[in-house]
């Protein structure tokens, strides 16, 4: 593609696709696609799976090994943060917090070996949030009472039960879009910056502007943008889960 | 007549890309509002060093939560421009 093309807005330019099928299968009449998305997320639990195997391998009380200071250093992290955010009674949420946070982080850092971003697919996200939403009415439902949850949502007074609904409905949908929106928002502008750069180079002639700038920009939206989107995430979750209780006031 | 199509396409295609760009102004309220927020952050770390965990938290929780309504702008924008749902309408 010339220089010329690009400004004049090539036709077989520029697109951003969705995941790929790779197979599918009819189960009752209904079609599962395997996308790359589940595929990439299997290889993400085998890969964890096999690190976490590793790392508690060999376990001692005494003379530990620097793998399993790690492992502890890891553990003892996750607890803390969970327990400065949600309060002591939360403890038993950790390996929730820490699963989620680990399979985000690794969902959007997979695109840095050139596989597509788990995260990227906006079903990973919605599929977490909505998690996380059971475990909010959980929480609500065992602590009031079935009576007691259904009482919240005519809380102040009648009137504002739609308003009650939609906030609680709009909860997973605006986590999910949020982590979804940050992670294909630096897909898009990482592609569509590649794709300026190889223009202009292939206007000048000589393939030199794409060889450092998308790595700088893939690095900042990858790295760090799904750190802090993982962070916030499980953030949120914890807010949430530890607000739908309300007792969550006496422990802060 | 298929002239006729194609001007319409190309209305529909060029009204898209001003929606989009349009749809993008929603990132100005989330940049002021976040950048606010990280101000009163910082001036409240320099008031209490002591307390920049907790302050850095809570600011990053309520910078994602002000951000949304840049996300829900820019999820508009990116359904015009690559998944266009006008173009099949004509």
């Amino acid at each position: 593609m010339n220089i010329s093309d690009f400004l004049k807005g090539s036709p077989d330019g520029f697109d951003v696709q969705g995941p790929k099928v790779i197979c599918s299968f009819d189960v009752f009449g209904v079609t599962i696609n395997l996308t790359e998305t589940v595929a990439i997320s299997w290889l993400i639990i085998l890969a964890v799976t096999l690190l976490l195997l590793w790392l508690t391998s060999g376990m001692k009380t005494k003379n530990i090994s620097k793998r399993q200071v790690a492992a502890e250093w890891i553990v003892q992290t996750l607890y803390d943060l969970v327990e400065s955010s949600m309060g002591k009674h939360w403890r038993k949420f950790a390996p929730y917090i820490g699963a989620l946070f680990t399979f985000s982080i690794l969902g959007s850092l997979v695109s840095m070996i050139g596989l597509r971003s788990v995260t990227a697919d906006f079903n990973a996200p919605l599929a977490w949030a909505l998690v996380t939403f059971v475990f909010i009415h959980g929480t609500n439902i065992r602590t009031h009472g079935f009576l007691g949850y259904l009482k919240g949502y005519v809380e102040p007074v009648f009137v504002m039960m739609p308003i009650n609904v939609i906030s609680e409905v709009s909860t997973p949908v605006s986590m999910s879009l949020r982590h979804f929106g940050n992670i294909v928002s630096g897909m898009v502008i990482t592609s569509m910056v590649y794709f300026a750069l190889s223009a202009v180079t292939k206007g000048i002639g000589i393939a030199f502007l794409t060889i450092g700038i998308p790595a700088v920009l893939s690095l900042y939206f990858d790295l760090f943008g799904g750190f802090m989107q993982a962070f916030v995430f499980i953030m949120l979750t914890m807010a949430y889960i530890s607000n739908a209780d309300g007792r969550a006031e006496t422990a802060a | 007549m298929e002239n006729t199509e194609m001007i319409a396409r190309a209305i529909v295609l060029g009204a898209s890309a001003i929606g989009a760009g349009t749809a993008m102004i929603a990132g100005v309220g989330p940049g002021i509002g976040e950048g606010y927020a990280v101000g009163k952050a910082c001036e409240s770390i320099g008031r209490q060093p002591e307390s920049s965990g907790a302050v850095t938290r809570t600011m990053f929780i309520g910078c994602a939560v002000a951000e949304s309504t840049g996300i829900y702008g820019l999820f508009v924008a990116l359904m015009l421009l690559f998944l266009n749902p006008f173009i099949n309408k004509l």
